[in-house]
């Protein structure tokens, strides 16, 4: 239990998110007006918990008896999971109502979930990593088909429940074995022991198996296959926050494994897995995405490919890596939310229509969604000065210090085929005219998202160093 | 205004102006049209103002400014001057303010937008020739790409979204390569001098150390990239089509300027980071540069269409400047540099006459015309200078660009063979070939296209836009040592760095 106030203070973004769970559960009971309450405390929580943890960052402690960190790097995962999931509040405000799934749950579900990914992001044993893992897990598959009257959202819960839970399977069975081998839940002392533990082959079998159950996670190929459907299928807000923060957190773990290697330097084992898995996650999502007709669809493939780019540097395993998968993932997140942002808005006008050609000639009825889409797909293709691109800059630079400079020729070759389809959606935006004239409605909130996610997204493009001197801050 | 930092305020004032605009309404299509010129021109004025400041008899980098910042990869805001980019930088901002001039009337749809992507436009072109960063470079490289993309895309013709696609991913692909480069480049300099860094002065001490196997590669990266953008035969397929299909100021831009940045690139960091593989790949990349001028001549002969013989002229001029860069002598290099001026000058009044003409009769087709001499004798004056002036005839600036450059190439150590300037000099002779020829089937004859009949000759715009340009014309054939007194320290500097790793190229 933490020892003191100061330890509790720590703790608080974990405690103010339970606590509004707990609350939030109480009024979608006692209240009618529940959905007009809830988002607003959800929004509290999460920027409340987002400050918390960015303003105590170099409070970095280990609590519960070595169970959770907090402060240091999980403070800057907490960040991105909090902001991220925010800025989805205020997008889902208006659409949810629009597909009348304005219950309580849907934002208890997201609270939970996030507080899930901020176990993950903090956890120092690998059970409070599973813990973790199910309690974001969970919420997802439920959100995924919280459009209960669409049949592809069905059809995107359940496909994404029986892979997940599959993936699930990987993991405990790789914790299984990795405890059988090192007689401890402990993931610093397995980092410390490393060395000795890899000795043992079934530690080895055990580290591939949980390594194989996140890739699943941050949708990287051949895990990928439950992604475009449940991408496409599920409501629109909740893809983007399942493609953002719930990669981020899947990243999270995986970044353990690349402190193993670093910390008993020489010892990566992984790293050829890690480059094959990149390769081809980069290059199969860039390739299928530009077959796609359905914008969801593509920014599924879209995920895959940049799942990818991070993948890189898995494999470099080095101190730049570490930095620079963590600076990327931050970039994608509010890349992405923006991107799902504007796709949420368009689909509540359309008929539930996310095909590309619903975006014909955008730029005269909305230019400032189309001047905001066209910022998040430039970023996303990694053109400068944007976050996309910085990010993609600095896994580069891991790739090339670690001699895999072959993998950031695969890295360019793939960025130049993704140009293509996210050019694609500014050509229909901007050169093409509309078919049909429809009346756009944009409610503030759902604007208001995305115009932050713009400016965070420009802003970490030109000023990289705000989020890189706190990242670097923490990594060493 | 502090002379400090000039060159911050020159680079800054574009882009101020385009985010004002963002803010005028757009149907005050007047006022965004005169704010977008009065942009334009304050960024003219302050690079007039850089001028005066600079030393023309210092070859280093001069009004440098730097700043980090970000501190975490040792980038810095770094910036400056040499001989050679004051030519590019003035182009540059006396080009811009005359194709705004020369779109009012002829853009009307969202002129606000169209305004503010040139001189976002503007503002990356400046970057690109100020940078002394590498990483700083390569974004102002890449940025720059946004606003064309949008020029050719809204604004351009039938075929536009195919050029602006082809256009976009072609200097992408080239240009990431050289991301690639970059970042091995600044690795090594991390083993060598125990950091990370992308600056470019620092880093023109660590290239030419590099082993000669790697050298070779990032020499080719960095190659690759600027060939794409000059573009060097067999790189050059997406030109005719971006060209074609832009409007007249994006081809008078992506001529005028766009396409000296692959030529600035070859002579600001090829030559200098890797001078051993550059000597070394200097007579295969003549052999395509003196391809390049033959065939580009050689297809712009059999053009219908009077702007893509333009645009294929532009091919064999840039092979000419081309040639002129890895032949590595002093003559040939300035020359090369004064004949980016050049083609900035003549190959952009083309476009524009053609962009005038296109205007009034809606055809580009040489067989359109025929006999408009004696309906718009101005407009077939002015065609008539443009047309000599990028055929070479002396007197006029071509005939200074040209010489210099077979005169360098003859005589190039590098080189060492004299067929490379015989094989150049039959390309100023097929440049009278196709320009004259054209000139004459389409001014010429008797009018014989009922069409043409009501043709009004140029008007107070045009002549607003095609004097300044004549006028420089003019200068540069008559009076070439203006400029050439601008280069020559810096060319100097480039080519004994060359020298210092290699043979001897100076005398």
């Amino acid at each position: 239990m933490p020892q003191n106030s100061q330890e509790i203070l720590l703790m608080l973004p974990h405690v103010v998110i339970g606590v509004g769970i707990v609350i939030s559960l109480l009024i979608e009971m006692y209240s009618k007006k529940s959905e007009t309450i809830l988002p607003w405390i959800s929004l509290f929580v999460f920027v409340f918990a987002g400050v918390h943890s960015i303003i105590n960052i170099s409070a970095n402690q280990i609590l519960f008896g070595g169970m959770l960190e907090v402060g240091g790097k999980p403070a800057i995962f907490n960040f991105i999971f909090n902001i991220g999931a925010a800025l989805l509040i205020l997008n889902s405000i208006d659409y949810i109502k629009k597909y009348e799934s304005n219950h309580g749950e849907y934002y208890i579900l997201i609270q939970s979930a996030i507080l899930g990914m901020m176990v993950m992001a903090g956890s120092k044993d690998i059970f409070m990593i599973f813990i973790g893992l199910e309690l974001m897990s969970i919420a997802f598959y439920v959100l995924a088909g919280i459009n209960k009257k669409k049949s592809s959202s069905n059809e995107a819960a359940l496909k994404y429940f029986l892979l997940g839970a599959f993936a699930t399977g990987f993991i405990v069975y790789g914790i299984a074995l990795i405890y059988g081998v090192s007689s401890t839940t402990s993931v610093d002392s397995i980092i410390q022991n490393f060395s000795t533990f890899t000795q043992n082959i079934l530690f080895i079998v055990g580290l591939l198996l949980f390594i194989i159950g996140f890739s699943f996670k941050i949708a990287a190929f051949p895990f990928h296959m439950w992604v475009p459907d449940v991408y496409q299928g599920s409501a629109t807000t909740v893809t983007g926050l399942m493609s953002t923060t719930g990669k981020t957190a899947a990243f999270s773990v995986l970044l353990i494994i690349l402190s193993a290697s670093l910390i008993n330097y020489n010892i990566d084992i992984f790293a050829p897995y890690f480059a094959v898995i990149a390769t081809l996650s980069m290059l199969y999502g860039s390739i299928v995405a530009i077959a796609q007709k359905n914008l969801k669809r593509m920014l599924a493939y879209s995920s895959i490919s940049h799942a990818g780019y991070m993948a890189i540097g898995l494999a470099a395993a080095n101190s730049e890596a570490f930095s620079g998968i963590i600076f990327y993932l931050a970039a994608y997140t509010f890349m992405n939310i923006g991107a799902f942002g504007i796709i949420s808005i368009i689909e509540k006008q359309n008929d539930a229509n996310t095909d590309l050609t619903a975006y014909a000639g955008l730029a005269s009825k909305s230019p400032i969604l189309a001047a905001f889409m066209s910022l998040f797909m430039f970023a996303l293709a990694g053109i400068p000065p944007l976050a996309g691109f910085f990010g993609k800059y600095y896994v580069f630079i891991s790739a090339i210090e670690a001699d895999l400079t072959w993998l950031a020729v695969v890295g360019v070759f793939s960025s130049v085929i993704s140009v293509y389809f996210y050019l694609r959606l500014v050509v229909y935006m901007y050169f093409k005219e509309s078919e049909k004239d429809i009346d756009l409605h944009i409610d503030k909130y759902s604007l208001l998202s995305v115009v932050v996610s713009g400016i965070l997204v420009i802003y970490f493009g030109i000023s990289p160093d705000s989020l890189l001197n706190l990242i670097l801050s923490v990594v060493n | 205004m502090e002379n400090g930092s000039i060159l911050t305020y020159l680079l800054i004032t574009p882009i101020l102006g385009s985010l004002i605009l963002l803010f005028i309404r757009k149907e005050q299509e007047n006022l965004i049209q005169w704010f977008g010129l009065a942009v334009s021109l304050a960024a003219f004025i302050i690079s007039l103002v850089m001028f005066t400041n600079f030393d023309q008899s210092n070859g280093s980098f001069q009004l440098v400014e730097k700043y980090l910042w970000i501190d975490g990869l040792n980038v810095s805001y770094h910036i400056g001057v040499d001989g050679i980019s004051v030519l590019l930088i003035l182009l540059t901002t006396f080009l811009t303010p005359l194709t705004l001039i020369s779109t009012w009337g002829t853009i009307k749809k969202n002129i606000k937008l169209f305004t503010f992507f040139m001189l976002f436009l503007e503002a990356g072109m400046l970057g690109v020739f100020i940078s002394l960063d590498l990483f700083l470079f390569y974004i102002f490289w890449e940025a720059m790409l946004i606003p064309m993309y949008f020029i050719i895309g809204v604004w351009g013709g039938e075929n536009r979204i195919y050029a602006s696609i082809k256009f976009f991913i072609y200097t992408m692909f080239g240009s990431l390569l050289m991301l690639v480069a970059i970042i091995w480049l600044a690795v090594d300099a991390s083993s060598q001098l125990g950091y990370f860094t992308t600056n470019l002065l620092e880093l023109y001490k660590v290239g030419p150390t590099i082993a000669r196997d790697i050298q070779n590669y990032l020499f080719l990266a960095f190659f690759f990239s600027f060939a794409i953008k000059v573009p060097l035969f067999p790189l050059h397929t997406w030109l005719p089509d971006a060209h074609v299909q832009a409007p007249t100021a994006g081809s008078v831009i992506l001529a005028g300027v766009l396409l000296k940045m692959g030529t600035y690139g070859l002579i600001r960091f090829n030559l200098p980071l890797f001078p051993q593989a550059s000597v070394e790949f200097a007579p295969y990349i003549s052999v395509f540069a003196v391809i390049g001028i033959i065939y580009g001549a050689l297809v712009a002969m059999v053009q219908t269409d009077m702007k893509k013989l333009v645009a294929y002229s532009s091919v064999a001029h840039l092979g000419f400047v081309v040639l002129g860069i890895f032949a590595m002598t002093v003559e040939s290099v300035q020359g090369a540099v004064i004949q980016m001026i050049n083609h900035g000058l003549s190959t952009g009044a083309l476009f524009l006459l053609v962009g005038m003409i296109y205007e009034r009769t809606h055809s580009r087709e040489i067989s359109f015309y025929g006999g408009i001499a004696k309906l718009v004798p101005v407009y077939a004056t002015f065609l008539m200078i443009a047309s000599l002036s990028s055929i070479g005839l002396p007197g006029m600036n071509g005939f200074i660009g040209e010489f210099l450059i077979l005169l360098g190439s003859f005589k190039s150590q590098v080189l060492d063979n004299w067929w490379f300037t015989i094989f150049a000099a039959s390309g100023v002779i097929f440049a009278a070939v196709y320009l004259l020829w054209m000139y004459q089937r389409v001014v010429f004859g008797n009018v014989t296209n009922p069409k043409l009949e009501n043709l009004s000759d140029m008007n107070g715009k045009e002549w607003l836009v095609l004097v300044p340009i004549i006028l420089l014309i003019f200068w540069i054939g008559i009076y070439p040592t203006t400029f050439l007194d601008i280069t020559e320290t810096s060319t100097i500097n480039i080519l004994e760095q060359v020298q210092n790793f290699t043979i001897k190229l100076l005398n």
